[in-house]
């Protein structure tokens, strides 16, 4: 029987995301064995978490400045607005590194199941930066599920009278997808959206 | 072991510890029921992402019959993912499963119904789909007991000119007889009486119609009010029926 503070760590552990009882165990005793090599590194880890990562005021990103750093950079264009649902997504963009502009996290989508509501996201903030002088494009990039699009049309009406030019991702094709492989909603909307080749 | 196998409707999927979904379906044989299903939210499988207006073959299984039971679901079709451009249909589907959790009995067969809501599904590619929502709330109304009469007038029995239906009874009324009550008078749009195309403020008239009498006699009797996503789903045409009278 582990002693109780261990038992609370292995507790603590076991509700992160992907980690469950068993596993939380394992990486508990894992810490608990190499004190210098990775319990104390990720206790410091944690502190600094605690003590220096906050809320970006303007875009709801996860940086260590407010604004962040992406908010602060004069390089990004001031002109593209990039809406996503989290943070997640956001980090998603910047890996690609497909998006020089700058981000808006709505901290979720609008969803009758689960009780969010246009207040309880970040839409007022958006409809404030779309209105700032020099913005020309809101991206909207939320998932391509019932709940994003539909908070994807929701937010393309609000933002309909700042008269900024409102996009959203393609749907369609996956890079590296084969037809054979694609359900049928897919598909068919690949076909919808089909475009001419470029010569 | 009890175990079955059906087709059915995915009407709602909420997250159940980190890789599972409670998921509400109404399938065919056995009408409105739940169980877990190991698929995480979001996550595509076989090209399918499990939400509201899915179609799929489902096993049901659970040791007792009054367990929440395990779904496996092989989804054939995703009515919403065909239709993610397209904010009134998205809203559509939305409604229709918000309104159909609501209104149906948990585990109580009832075959009608399902049929009803994979046909409006099918009709979503169509011309007149917006008709046919309207045409399947009715029907589900029907379903459920509460037929409106839509035939001829409650007062006069004409059979034309019919204009209002009555708040309390559902029953048709025509211009004429109609005409002194009209204030309180629930207006009847004519493509439910097969005189005259239809427009937004049609459609809207017909969601206040049958929104009416759900929210009465299905709804109201459960304790329950009309679904947000059906709330939604009348507001657009209402809204756009005043923009553009």
């Amino acid at each position: 029987m582990p002693a109780p503070a261990v038992e609370r760590l292995i507790q603590q552990l076991a509700r992160l995301p992907g980690l469950g009882p068993r596993s939380a165990r394992r990486a508990a005793l894992h810490l608990i064995q190499r004190p210098e090599a990775a319990l104390s590194p990720l206790l410091r880890a944690l502190a600094d978490v605690q003590d220096t990562v906050r809320t970006c005021s303007q875009c709801g990103n996860i940086d260590g400045r407010d604004p962040c750093e992406i908010c602060r950079d004069p390089e990004r264009d001031a002109t593209a607005l990039c809406v996503v649902e989290r943070v997640g997504d956001l980090w998603a963009f910047e890996r690609a590194g497909a998006f020089r502009g700058r981000y808006h996290v709505l901290g979720g989508v609008l969803s009758a199941l689960d009780g969010v509501r246009p207040e309880d996201l970040a839409i007022d903030g958006l409809i404030r930066r779309a209105s700032a002088p020099g913005l020309t494009e809101v991206v909207l990039a939320t998932n391509a599920t019932l709940d994003g699009q539909t908070t994807a049309h929701y937010l393309a009406e609000r933002l309909a009278p700042t008269g900024v030019a409102v996009t959203r991702l393609a749907h369609g094709m996956p890079v590296g997808g084969e037809l054979d492989y694609l359900d049928d909603g897919t598909l068919a909307t690949a076909l919808r959206l089909r475009r001419p080749i470029e010569r | 072991m009890i175990e079955w196998r059906d087709h059915g409707v995915v009407l709602s999927a909420r997250p159940f510890g980190e890789d599972g979904l409670l998921v509400r379906a109404l399938t065919r044989e056995h009408g409105l029921h739940a169980g877990l299903a190991r698929w995480t939210r979001g996550k595509r499988r076989d090209g399918f992402v499990l939400q509201p207006g899915v179609e799929a073959d489902m096993v049901w299984r659970a040791r007792l019959s009054d367990q929440l039971g395990l779904w496996t679901l092989e989804p054939v079709r995703d009515h919403a993912g065909y239709w993610l451009d397209d904010r009134r249909r998205l809203a559509a589907i939305a409604a229709a499963a918000a309104l159909m959790e609501a209104a149906s009995a948990e585990r109580e067969p009832h075959p009608g119904l399902a049929a009803g809501l994979e046909a409006f599904l099918a009709s979503l590619a169509s011309e007149a789909w917006e008709a046919a929502y309207v045409t399947w709330e009715i029907g589900v109304l029907k379903a459920l007991g509460f037929a409106l009469d839509l035939t001829c007038c409650a007062a006069t029995g004409a059979t034309d000119d019919l204009i209002y239906v009555s708040p309390k009874t559902g029953h048709a009324v025509s211009a004429a007889a109609g005409a002194p009550y009209a204030d309180r008078m629930l207006p009847l749009p004519g493509f439910l009486v097969g005189s005259g195309a239809y427009d937004d403020k049609a459609i809207a008239d017909g969601l206040k119609l049958t929104g009416h009498f759900l929210s009465r006699d299905v709804l109201g009797v459960l304790n329950r009010d009309i679904p947000d996503p059906r709330r939604r789903f009348q507001d657009l045409f209402a809204e756009s029926a005043i923009e553009r009278p």
